[in-house]
């Protein structure tokens, strides 16, 4: 009913235009809970974690999980090697991812949208130089790049942000500067010139309100990609230190086991699906809701 | 079209000037690249004898010149592990990745074009639920997990495939498919969408009016289309599983570039680790040059944009 009447309705705020189409996307609805389950884990994992994640207990290690013959529900997800708790593990890993994840984008988010508004505002010789040495980045193939760097640096937290962060940039320079020339072209803009308005009221009255919905979208995929490749890095035994509960250091422990203690390597990827799911499922519902152009009503 | 490709040719020579820079200074990021070449556990000795016999006790500008002399020369030095020229290590292991990497393109295209001309001609069917859902999956399934359950299912459970090696080439599949899935996502979403937005086009109507067969129409007509559409986006993907391979290559231990640079980089080999990355650099330059000339060959327009 509530659908029915907002849809006749000509819904014009943007909050109400948001509420139409979580009503009617579902997969935006999924996306937001899922996302929303591994933030309320981050935050709250010393209250809901059945154990302490360091906590090894030998006697039980490598139990499988609690439906498994075999198992208890005292540890649901089983044990890995060491006899620490998985679901605890998993629980307390997804602070770490998320913190790369949106520590990665704010920073280089922020990098990129500067750079690209100086790029694109501009132009000219500054904005050869800017997109030159972006375009440079982004012909290393971005793996590879994160792989040296975080060798060269060593395995810290800190590192790792800094790493995705300063990395990931060039992208949102693009995006941003792409934006820009587009905007300064539209009608509104030049108009604003024309009247005499100044750069500085053309930039923050006019140029980066209409950056924030692409900036926005963008940095969703961003932050579910720098998961990723956090856990890849930890994977490979180059992210945060090995005592660190994260959900790439303990897909590498469990490669170790992957013949008779599957479970091992097999949960923390699942948080990663899990997470990565809801975060492009919210960014495909964010696209459709900042991007008039975008979206999906007739 | 020689003007075009010229600027091309001196934009893509400035790019590899640009990547040799960077090379050279990322093994410098912490300002002592003895230090880092060396085990942690290195004595002061030892380090300053690595310092010594790398010359990292020159004047940075004599280090820089030497590195872009001897790159010029294809000269990058001697691999720290294996004591032989960088270069030619990884000369050695680029016919086993691009043979991997051909196979996951191979199979990304194979499942990803029906898959997604079906589901975009039929908005809403099970062909479409399909497309979608693997265009979602590609992108939230790690290669690296999907490596891992694919050795536990097909190699250690039913035991139809190795789960490591280069043997034949049923040895192929499994980090075939690993390394394929997130292209075959990508290519699933474009194809879908290309071919949605072509079948309201007043050929494809004209060509149905006609009252020719669907797979007539879809073959013909809409799979033409969306293959120029493809042409863009398979290049970017050959750079994307360049990367992937450092992943797929180490678990299943395929002896190519991917693992190379794992295995350098956890043995501090930095001279082979410079070598390896001016090579994929290289190489996704190449490649990206390939692609944006194959297009202005086909589409004029590009030539004239700037």
């Amino acid at each position: 009913m509530r659908i029915d009447a907002l849809d006749q309705e000509n819904v014009r705020s943007p909050f109400q235009r948001a509420l139409r189409v979580v009503f009617r996307d579902k997969a935006g609805v999924v996306g937001v809970l899922l996302f929303g389950i591994v933030l309320f884990s981050a935050i709250f994992a010393p209250y809901i974690a059945p154990h302490h994640p360091l906590q090894q207990n030998l006697r039980i290690s490598r139990q499988v999980p609690a439906w498994q013959a075999g198992g208890d529900w005292e540890h649901p997800l089983g044990t890995d090697n060491l006899g620490r708790d998985m679901l605890s593990r998993i629980i307390y890993g997804s602070r770490v991812s998320l913190t790369v994840g949106f520590f990665g984008v704010l920073i280089s988010m922020s990098l990129g949208m500067i750079l690209g508004l100086v790029a694109g505002y501009v132009g000219g010789r500054t904005d050869n130089i800017i997109m030159g040495i972006a375009n440079l980045f982004l012909a290393i193939p971005y793996l590879l790049l994160v792989v040296v760097v975080a060798a060269v640096l060593g395995r810290s937290l800190f590192n790792v942000i800094m790493i995705f962060g300063l990395t990931n940039a060039p992208l949102f320079v693009r995006i941003t500067r792409g934006e820009v020339l587009r905007i300064r072209k539209s009608g509104y803009v030049e108009s604003a010139t024309s009247i005499g308005a100044r750069p500085g009221r053309i930039i923050f009255q006019h140029i980066l309100p209409n950056l924030i919905g692409p900036l926005l979208t963008v940095a969703t995929f961003e932050m579910s990609g720098m998961i990723f490749y956090e856990a890849g890095l930890g994977f490979l035994g180059l992210s945060v230190p090995p005592g660190v509960p994260s959900w790439g250091n303990m897909l590498a422990a469990g490669r170790q086991y992957i013949q008779f203690s599957p479970w091992i390597a097999a949960f923390p990827g699942l948080a990663i699906v899990f997470t990565s799911l809801g975060m492009n499922l919210l960014g495909d519902w964010l696209r459709d809701v900042l991007d008039p152009k975008m979206r999906r009503s007739a | 079209m020689q003007r075009y490709l010229f600027s091309r040719l001196i934009q893509s020579a400035l790019l590899m000037v640009g990547v040799l820079v960077i090379t050279f200074f990322m093994v410098r990021l912490t300002g002592d690249p003895a230090r880092v070449m060396t085990p942690r556990d290195a004595s002061p000795e030892r380090v300053e004898a690595m310092r010594e016999a790398m010359g990292f006790n020159d004047p940075l500008i004599v280090q820089f010149t030497r590195y872009m002399g001897g790159a010029a020369r294809g000269d990058f030095g001697r691999s720290l592990h294996y004591r032989a020229p960088a270069m030619s290590l990884v000369i050695q292991r680029v016919p086993a990745t691009i043979e991997l990497t051909l196979a996951a393109m191979g199979f990304a295209l194979l499942f990803a074009i029906p898959l997604g001309v079906f589901g975009g001609s039929r908005p809403g069917s099970i062909w479409d639920t399909l497309a979608r859902g693997f265009g979602l999956l590609g992108q939230t399934v790690p290669n690296f997990w999907l490596a891992l359950m694919l050795i536990v299912v097909f190699a250690v459970d039913l035991g139809w495939f190795p789960s490591f090696g280069r043997s034949g080439p049923i040895s192929i599949v499994l980090p075939a498919v690993a390394l394929g899935f997130f292209p075959l996502g990508q290519f699933v979403r474009l194809v879908r969408s290309a071919t949605l937005e072509v079948r309201g086009e007043d050929y494809i109507r004209t060509a149905y009016s006609k009252g020719i067969e669907e797979r007539a129409v879809l073959g013909r007509h809409v799979f033409r289309n969306v293959s120029i559409t493809l042409v863009s986006i398979v290049g970017v993907q050959f750079g994307y599983m360049l990367g992937g391979s450092i992943y797929i290559e180490s678990i299943f231990s395929w002896p190519g570039i991917g693992r190379m640079i794992n295995e350098a980089v956890q043995a501090r080999d930095f001279p082979l680790v410079q070598a390896i990355a001016v090579f994929s650099a290289g190489f996704v330059v190449v490649l990206n040059l390939l692609t944006d000339v194959a297009y202005a060959l086909i589409d004029p327009r590009i030539r004239y944009e700037d």
